[in-house]
This record gives structure tokens, sequence and C-alpha cells, in this order.
């Protein structure tokens, strides 16, 4: 009954795309599956309709351009709308001068409320900001052991209940109270207060929430959300909204494959701009939110603007000079295993392999072979590489059956292994010498291409991808062209 | 009767928010035929509980099948709830018991769905059944959850075995089972870091906790339960997925029932792995775990 999988936009639209021009029916098919990837992407009923039938509005007035893709258009369309639904975000923050700034998180049980405080203290310490840890979660049990290992981890003080006077209470609007305090005292000139995990239908709860809120007088009020979150998002957000009147959302878990439509419905219902999003366990792991990348993730259509500027942070690094001498060497194609081993370093510095492959365009991480880390993969390839020696990496057409074994048995691989590698490498080198004269775009497309090729697969078969001769060939010319490649066989 | 009281606890919920789905009638007091309007307002439930595009569109196309023009009556009722029952299908109640020797239950997700705090809830059924219950802090990743398991095996009094953070988490399984056996523990639940289903490196580590346990005990795990968070929306689908792939996961444990959200992705799952979901979470209290019953939770989908 449930044949279909889920999928994202660009696979949705494959079937509009060579239609020739934007017309109103066209129109209406490609926003309905738009709308099919809105939903699959959890946006919420409801907005996914209003927005849907506001873009298509919009669209039908639209100019109708000729030679474009009517696919392409529609999706530039959407994504436009997209974006201006979601921004702009204003990323300044505004502090206190005379008093401690004061930040509240609330949200669900489970959302990442502690590990978001966490972040938050690490990044406004980078800031220069001295921040302090408010643990007011005296709910769920080791909540406030686990904000203080958070605080020691980066180095900022927590404020524990442990922290007030014997005798008086120590409910959460106490501790967070007693805590805005000893920061005034202290000269902390930030708090962070990390509240309890609560439903957004719980009256006590909530109550107590708007107490500290009236106590405390927060600068800031942030709502932290799950971006796995389903149709509810709309709900709860809402909810917490009335309650506190919200300044910003934080996204978390986006480090996973949700594909966050949470943030658009979130956004739509309540108008609160999100701020940051979490995108990993480690502390460091807080990025200021773009639309621009939400629209395209909420798409499908992968994280291209976050890997350009990945790719440019890395290159930047990677050093003016040495970026020259490696494009000198591609352009006259005297590219070396050893440059491709620097690399390969390069693509781990960049961070996860499997994190960057997500965020390329096309669904390429599912080109890695089923149950294969592409970090082992490049890990292997790595290996090999290094059991070579040096005269055979500068030339690797030396290596013969008998390097091969050695090679195979220094990096514990098969032999078989080493020879597609050295094939692909061969073929990485051609297409290297044609990177070296790319722009930046196209030399990511060109990325895209590496790895259908097989980059980072070495133990496939090599992916060839059948050319197009722009005519049908005659039976005679099949014929020939068979004749050829089993010459080329022998 | 716990359906009973399953059912009144998720109507109390939905009571309190009635006003933020505004506007709403109810589905089958409308008047008048089976029309577009029906189909359309059916399909908003169903997507409005997480239910997803294909399962949804799957079910509207069967009711306008079978009552396209027909007069909306109790039949329409009963057939789309008849339905949705069917595509979850009544698992068999409880755990799955070792026939002799510890049971062990492995216990599994993603970040913040609630594991720990099912496994306690978990822990505190099997006691009130009379087992001999230990906990095993296998996440030894996370800050302080090893000290959040061990607040709740003191509340519950049942064992637990762990070791410090960033210790190797099948060591600790390890030694749980070592204890079980040599203490006739009747039921061992492992406790396990939350993860993403996208980590690789995280999933193999879970793969090893699951080996390691199997090789102690004979036919363990018999439970692996993964735990669900009912807010989650589509991608509850391939956490499913991915984590039955690496732990066979036998049975699913939705959380935070007690909110407004309703985790109508478990039809998909259901259809799609065959993995029915064996609990329910619907409150903060040790008592909250209920088995799932399939009839009340249909029942709750239409209720608003």
């Amino acid at each position: 009954m449930f044949e279909g999988i889920q999928r994202g936009l660009s696979e949705a639209l494959k079937k509009l795309r060579g239609r020739g021009r934007l017309t109103e029916s066209n129109i209406r098919d490609g926003l309905r599956e738009v709308r099919r990837a809105l939903l699959e992407a959890d946006v919420n009923f409801n907005v996914a309709n209003d927005f849907i039938n506001r873009v298509t509005e919009r669209s039908l007035g639209q100019q109708v351009l000729a030679r474009i893709d009517p696919s392409e258009q529609i999706v530039r369309i959407v994504y436009d709308e997209l974006v201006k639904l979601m921004g702009p975000v204003d990323h300044s923050w505004r502090f206190a001068k005379d008093r401690p700034t004061v930040i509240m998180l609330c949200g669900l049980q489970g959302s990442g409320k502690t590990t978001t405080a966490g972040k938050l203290a690490l990044t406004l310490k980078e800031r220069g900001r001295k921040p302090l840890l408010v643990a007011a979660d005296l709910q769920r049990p080791a909540a406030v052991d686990q904000l203080a290992v958070l605080g020691q981890q980066i180095n900022v003080p927590v404020f524990t209940p442990e922290q007030l006077p014997s005798g008086t209470p120590r409910t959460p609007v106490d501790v967070c109270r007693a805590a805005v305090e000893y920061a005034r005292r202290n000269l902390l000139d930030t708090v962070i207060l990390d509240t309890a995990g609560r439903l957004h239908i719980a009256d006590m709860p909530m109550e107590e929430l708007k107490q500290i809120d009236r106590q405390t007088r927060p600068d800031q009020v942030f709502l932290v959300c799950d971006a796995m979150t389903g149709q509810d998002a709309v709900n709860s957000a809402k909810a917490f909204n009335e309650a506190l009147e919200l300044n910003g959302v934080i996204l978390t878990k986006l480090d996973g494959d949700a594909r966050g439509g949470a943030a658009l419905s979130i956004k739509e219902v309540t108008r609160v701009p999100i701020r940051f999003i979490g995108v990993g366990e480690k502390l460091d792991r807080l990025e200021e939110f773009h639309p621009e990348r939400m629209a395209q993730r909420i798409l499908g259509q992968g994280d291209l603007m976050g890997l350009i500027e990945k790719v440019g942070r890395v290159q930047a690094e990677l050093g003016q000079e040495e970026l020259r001498r490696q494009q000198q060497k591609m352009a006259e194609g005297d590219f070396t295993l050893d440059d491709f081993r620097r690399q390969f370093d390069t693509l781990a510095k960049m961070g996860g392999v499997r994190d960057l492959l997500s965020r390329m365009p096309g669904g390429l991480a599912e080109m890695i072979p089923e149950g294969e880390d592409p970090e082992t993969a490049l890990k292997r390839i790595r290996g090999m590489i290094d059991s070579m020696t040096k005269e055979e990496r500068r030339n690797p057409d030396i290596i013969d059956i008998s390097r091969r074994r050695r090679i195979a048995a220094g990096s514990g691989t098969q032999p078989q292994e080493v020879k597609q590698f050295l094939i692909q490498f061969e073929q990485v080198r051609t297409l290297m010498r044609q990177m070296a004269r790319m722009s930046m775009l196209d030399r990511l497309k060109m990325m895209v291409g590496l790895s259908k090729q097989g980059l980072f697969d070495p133990g496939a078969r090599i992916k060839l991808k059948k050319g197009d001769t722009g005519h049908r060939k005659s039976a005679k010319e099949r014929a020939e062209e068979r004749k050829k490649k089993r010459r080329k066989k022998r | 009767m716990v359906f009973r009281a399953l059912f009144e606890k998720i109507k109390q919920g939905l009571a309190k928010t009635r006003d933020l789905f505004s506007g709403v009638a109810a589905l089958f007091r409308m008047k008048g035929r089976v029309d577009r309007n029906f189909l359309d307002e059916l399909e908003r439930r169903l997507y409005l509980a997480d239910v997803g595009t294909v399962a949804t569109s799957a079910i509207v196309e069967r009711v306008r099948q079978a009552f396209l023009d027909k007069e909306i009556t109790g039949d329409v009722e009963t057939f789309v709830k008849a339905e949705l029952r069917a595509l979850l299908n009544a698992p068999l109640p409880g755990l799955n018991y070792a026939p002799s020797g510890p049971t062990v239950v492995m216990v599994a997700g993603v970040n913040g769905s609630g594991k720990t705090t099912s496994i306690a809830k978990l822990a505190y059924r099997c006691q009130n059944e009379g087992k001999k219950v230990i906990v095993a802090a296998c996440d030894t990743f996370r800050a302080a959850a090893v000290e959040q398991l061990t607040i709740w095996s003191q509340r519950l009094g049942c064992d637990i075995v762990k070791a410090q953070q960033g210790a190797d988490p099948a060591s600790v399984a390890h030694d749980a089972c070592e204890k079980a056996k040599a203490r006739q523990f009747d039921v061992l639940i492992v406790d396990t870091a939350g993860r993403l289903h996208t980590q690789a490196h995280l999933m193999r580590e879970l793969e090893k906790i699951r080996r390691v346990v199997s090789k102690q005990i004979d036919g363990a795990p018999h439970e692996v339960l993964l735990v669900l968070d009912a807010t989650t929306g589509q991608n509850a689908i391939t956490q499913a997925e991915i984590f039955t792939k690496t732990i066979q996961c036998t049975g699913i444990i939705l959380a935070k029932l007690d909110g407004t959200a309703k985790g109508g992705a478990i039809f998909a799952i259901k259809q799609k792995l065959g993995l029915p979901v064996k609990f329910v979470g619907v409150g903060e209290q040790l008592a909250d775990l209920e088995p799932f019953d399939p009839e009340a939770y249909v029942e709750a989908l239409f209720t608003r």
C-alpha cells in the first residue's frame, strides 16, 4: 500500500522538465509537486496550503520567460518566497549596558535546551561576553549535573540550586532570580536560563515559565525546537509564544537528515524569526540561521550555499601559494598521487565527508555503496597512497602486479582494489586538468561528477556514463563501435 | 481499563488545545455526501496527525473509491477507523520474555526522544509484574546521562551497572549481562546514548552493543525497542528504517503522546517495516507507560 518513498523536489519535478514554457497548467502541476515536497518536509498542512495558494497567485501573474525550464522557474519562485517568508534574520545581539543581559531558553522535553544552553554560552564567550549558565531544570533527573559538566567543559560558571542559602525555597523561579542577582554581584554580563522541558498544554509548568519571565525580565526568550518535529510544531510554538512572547527560535538536530519544515511552520504561525541552528552534539556546533540554506533544504535541493562557503573557508586555509601551485600542476596534468592525498586531507578538513556530500545537490550521499562509510573509503585510499614508494607516487604507471600486491598488503586492501583505485586516479587526473580552468561553481559541479565516477567508491566497478552522440546511430555505426570497444579491451 | 484511561488522557490533552485547532467541525458529523470537501477534510486530519503523504493518499483514495457520493453515515466512520486500525494490527501485548534466564531489552533512539524516562517506566512496569530488574547505563557519552539513570534506579530501587563517562558502552553492556546472569535477574534493560541515525560510526557502536549482548546471553536481546518522539514528523520513518536495519528493532515505544502530537508516522512505519508500537508514553509519572492499543489510538486521531 505504501510503495512510494520520500523524495525531494528535484525528483518530483523531473516530469516537468523539458516541457517548454511556463503555462497556467504546468504552474499548477509544478506547485502540486512543491506542495508534496513541503508536506514531506513536515511543513504544517495548513501552512503549506496557504503558501501554495499564495505562490500560485503570484506565479500566474509572472512574466513568461521563454526558453527557461518551467520547473526551474517554479522552483525559483518558490525558493524566493520561502526565503522571504523565513527571513530576514537580524543576527545582531543587543546587550543591556547597566545590568546583566538575561537570555531564557524554553521548549518541549528533549528538544535540546541544555545542550543549546552550553552552545550559546560558548558562542557568547567567544564574543567576549562573560556568561553565567543557570540550571533551572529541576524536573529531569541529573539535568543540573549535565549543565555543570557542560559548563566545566567550556569554562563557564554554572549557577545551581545548591548555591541558594539553605533553608530558602529552591523552585526554578527562585533559582533564576538568585542567579541574576549572583551575576550582577560577580560582574557576569550574560545570564542564560536553562529551564525544564514542558508540554505546552500543561497549565502548571507553563505558569511557572511565565513567573520566571515576570521575575527575571529576560532580554531574549528563545524557543528551542527539534528540527525533526512534525505537524505539531505550530501548536507548541504558538502556545509558547502566547505565554512568553518569544524573541527567536533555535532549531536543533539539523545535523540529521530531517528536512526541517518546522522552521517554515513556526515562522509563518508565530512570526518569530529563527536565530540559530544546532548542527552537532559538540558544543561548537551552533550556527546562525540562513533562510536561503533552509529553503534549499526544505525543497530537497541540497545546501549548495553552505558548501560554497565551506569550500571558500578551507581554501583560505590552504593558502593562496599552495593553491596556485596546485592549479599550475593540475593545468599541466602534472597532478601526482601526493597531491591527490593532500586533496583528501583538505576534504577531511572540511568536516565529515558524509556531511559534505549531504550538502551537495543530487542525492549524492546515496551514491556511496550500501553499508560503506565514505570516511572509511577515504581512509582506505589514503592507506594505499601511504603504502607506495615516492617513485610510485610520482609515476603510478610503474606499478605492476608485484608492486600492487605489496601496496595492498601495506594498506590492508586487496590488489584488485589498488588497481581499481589507480584507474580511477587516472580519470581524476584528466578531470583535474579540465578543472583548473574553471570557475568555482563549475568546479563544484565537477566534484559532483567526480563522485559519480566513483571517486569515493574504490571497491566498485567504474560507473561508465553512456555518451550522447546527439543522433541515433545506424546499425552500421553501432557495429563499428562494438568492434572498437573489443579492440580496446584486448 | 487501560484503554479507557489512555483514551481519557489523550482526550484531556486535546481538550486543552481545542482552540488551537479553531474551526474544525467534527469530521463524521459533517452533513451531506462524501464529496471533495469531506475527502479534503479527512486528508487534512491525517496530515495534521503526521500520517504523511504516502499513507494519507492511500487511505483517502480507498475511502473515495468505497464511498464517493454516498451519504455520510456511521458506515463511513466505521470504515475509515477500521482501515486505519487494520494498518496498525495489534502487536503481541507486553514484552517478549525469555523462557529462562534473564530477558534483555535494548532501548535505542535519537537524542531527546525520551529513552531514559521510558526505561524508568518500563523497569517500573516489569517490577510491578514481579520481575527483578537491572538497568545498564550504556549512555557513556552525554554529560550526566549516567547520573540521570542512576537517580531513576534509586527511585525504583533496582540495580544498575555503570561506568565512567567516556567508557566503551559495549563493555558496560557486557558487565551488565554477566551480572544479570550471575545474580539471576529477570530483566536487563540496556540504555544507549541518543544518536542521529545519520551518524554511521555511532550506529556501528550500537550494532556492537547488540552483538556483545547476543554473545553473552542466549537469544538476547529479546526485545530491541526504538523510542520515537510522537512530535517527530516524517523523519520518524527514516529513523525506524535505519535503526531497524542496524539493530533489528522488535518494537516501538511512542513517547510524549500526552501532548497534542499524534505520531502518525507509525502507520507508514508499520506498513514499510512491519515494526509495531508496543508501548506509548502518556505522561511524566512512572506509571505513564501503557501497552499500545490501536483502537484507542485511532479513536484519538479523530477526537478533537
